[in-house]
């Protein structure tokens, strides 16, 4: 599965540092408007700090809503940087190579923006230090070890620092290149960030062993994020929909589907934008699409359990919630288009080969997941507290206010604008992985036919 | 006696590795001159000594370091302000688990990015001769010798066909 052309060094450098070295015309266009949009938030949030969480459409019972979804929905596109990036490294999959970098700095991106929603979401952002921090020494009170919004805050921090240390560590060799091609204070900053990167055997020996390393050391904290994530939900009692056993690797696997789409809708990007034909073909799409086709059903069999189940048991208030979601206009629409853009639509799709290797189709099918990632997280969080049983018996509804699409529009744009801020300075896809591969790419000769092969090294 | 960095330029890998030989022939100390490259070949192609490294020590020393801080942080923040909720201990285990596990883990990735770049022997300002031409796809051979044997190495390096040979 090479369909990759032989390119010397010099070819790799130009191709892959043209956003780096040469600002593209269409960039200062997009981050023009990508920035309208960041600043529009930011006066929005401005205007929902001063007049309060009145401006949202959160009311009694349903105080989670649009932010809290959103938040969950950044937090599992998180998982596609370690997913793509550790797991694929682990296994030694050969057409990681181009992809590993923007999936990791997506990771970056997305874990910023999902940790800027419980503070959008607190209505008074500057208490949310109390959660975190140690606080009030006077009277020595601290914050409590048992609520998982103290929880939260450890695993975010810890993954974010991971994934933000793990790209550093693996654009040293990329920094160094850099270095080389630029003069005046681009050269001093480039030089300053690779640390004198040399590539001599002992620091390319140690990028290797990095890689694995730090890919296996990411990998429990890429699983347990998304399960502190889900305990939000799962260790409250009293909420139908929310007290579930299944909710941490149900919710975990839901982030590498989510994750895995966002990566592709990059990649597809990335193409057009860059021009990176060499190096982002139609082999990395059909690749990516067999495994989320795995992941899909894998996610929709963890969907399944968990209707399956919470009506096995034929409580009266669980039914009652279940109808509500399934059955009642307007969750029984949003929950029909969940499952279309969620599970049908994009992996029948994905079952065509002449799918999996169109970009136009793969870009199409892997926003259509988001879409319904984005709403499955919504059903999630809103129908189960508007039916609030238990104790309250207080029932309502939920629908967004103006303020709450225009941060969920903000949430986007400072991630594609950040994206594209980076391109500017560094390279998306890692050089030397790139070239690497070229050393290790090769052609065998069977019978009367000649195929492409890639050679590894014994570890 | 004052040392000097030289620098041989290869186009071919072949002949980067025939500079290395020249050098193992010539009784250089292998810690005295190294292989520059853009690209990770596999180790060993140029026959250049295969470095060793303690890298795997730092995670564990970084974990040991972090679930220590943790338990402490946890159990002191609860036994400092006892509050006995529902009859159940002052110290609860399972929650403490949850925070004792990430910064374990936080502690051991941040140990290990310290080693790599110890164990790479980065940061380094001063590496010595140099050529921006190694990454794009030239090999570097660098040796730091006496300026008194100068001159020898700098024949070793064109013998084994240097395309240039500079001095730092």
């Amino acid at each position: 599965m090479q369909q990759g052309r032989q390119l010397d060094e010099i070819r790799i450098n130009k191709e892959l540092l043209n956003g780096a070295l040469e600002t593209p015309g269409w960039w200062k266009w997009a981050v023009l408007l990508l920035g309208s949009v960041v600043i529009m938030g930011v006066v929005v949030f401005g205007i929902q700090t001063n007049k309060g969480l009145g401006v949202t459409g959160l009311s009694r019972p349903v105080f989670w809503g649009a932010y809290i979804t959103t938040f969950v929905f950044w937090v599992g596109i998180s998982h596609a940087g370690i997913m793509i990036s550790a797991i694929l490294r682990l296994t030694q999959a050969e057409w990681r190579r181009p992809v590993t970098r923007a999936a990791e700095l997506l990771t970056v991106f997305s874990l910023l923006t999902a940790l800027s929603f419980p503070v959008i979401h607190a209505g008074r952002p500057w208490r949310i230090i109390y959660w975190i921090f140690p606080y009030d020494f006077a009277r020595g009170l601290w914050p409590n070890v048992r609520s998982p919004l103290v929880w939260d805050p450890a695993a975010i921090g810890t993954y974010l620092t991971g994934s933000t240390l793990f790209l550093y560590v693996a654009l040293l060799p990329d920094l160094g290149v850099l270095r080389d091609r630029t003069t005046g204070w681009k050269h001093a900053m480039y030089g300053a960030l690779s640390l004198g990167w040399r590539g001599n055997p002992r620091q390319w020996r140690l990028q290797t062993v990095a890689g694995v390393l730090l890919s296996a050391l990411m990998l429990p904290i890429f699983v347990s994020v998304h399960s502190i994530v889900s305990w939000d939900f799962a260790v409250t009692p009293g909420v139908e929909g929310w007290n579930s056993t299944i909710f941490a690797p149900y919710f975990v696997i839901g982030a590498v589907h989510s994750g895995v789409s966002a990566v592709v809708t990059m990649m597809a990007l990335m193409r057009w934008l860059w021009k990176w034909d060499n190096f982002i073909r139609p082999e990395h799409f059909d690749a990516l699409a067999r495994l989320l086709i795995v992941v899909a059903t894998a996610w929709f069999g963890f969907t399944m359990v968990e209707m399956l189940f919470s009506l096995y048991s034929l409580e009266a208030q669980e039914l009652a919630f279940r109808d509500m979601q399934m059955f009642q206009w307007p969750w029984a629409g949003l929950f029909i288009l969940f499952l279309l853009t969620g599970f049908f639509i994009p992996v029948t799709m994905w079952l065509f080969k002449s799918v999996r290797n169109s970009i136009v189709l793969m870009f199409w099918t892997s926003i259509l997941v988001n879409i319904g990632m984005w709403l499955e997280r919504f059903l999630i969080v809103v129908p189960s507290l508007a039916r609030k049983q238990p104790f309250v018996y207080t029932w309502g509804s939920y629908q967004p206010s103006f303020v709450e699409f225009a941060l969920m529009a903000w949430s986007f744009a400072f991630v594609s604008m950040n994206m594209l801020l980076f391109a500017r300075f560094f390279p998306l896809i890692p050089l030397f992985e790139s070239k690497e591969s070229q050393i290790f790419t090769t052609e065998m000769k069977i019978g009367r036919t000649t195929i492409p092969a890639v050679l590894r090294e014994q570890e | 006696m004052a040392k000097t960095s030289i620098l041989g330029l290869y186009v071919d890998p072949e002949d980067g590795a025939k500079a290395m030989d020249g050098l193992h022939a010539a009784g250089m100390d292998p810690n005295d001159f190294d292989v520059l490259t853009g690209t990770p070949y596999p180790e060993g192609a140029f026959g250049e000594h295969v470095p060793q490294h303690r890298l795997f020590r730092f995670p564990v020393f970084g974990a040991m370091v972090g679930f220590t801080l943790a338990i402490l942080f946890t159990a002191a923040t609860q036994l400092a302000w006892p509050i006995v909720t529902g009859g159940k201990p002052i110290l609860a285990i399972p929650a403490m688990l949850i925070i004792t596990y990430e910064l374990t883990m936080l502690s051991a990735v941040i140990m290990t990015v310290i080693g790599i770049l110890f164990e790479s022997r980065l940061p380094n300002f001063n590496p010595g001769a140099y050529d921006t031409r190694i990454t794009e796809g030239l090999v570097g051979v660098v040796v730091s010798v006496d300026e008194g044997r100068a001159s020898e190495i700098e024949a070793i390096l064109n013998t084994a066909g240097a395309m240039e040979t500079k001095r730092a």
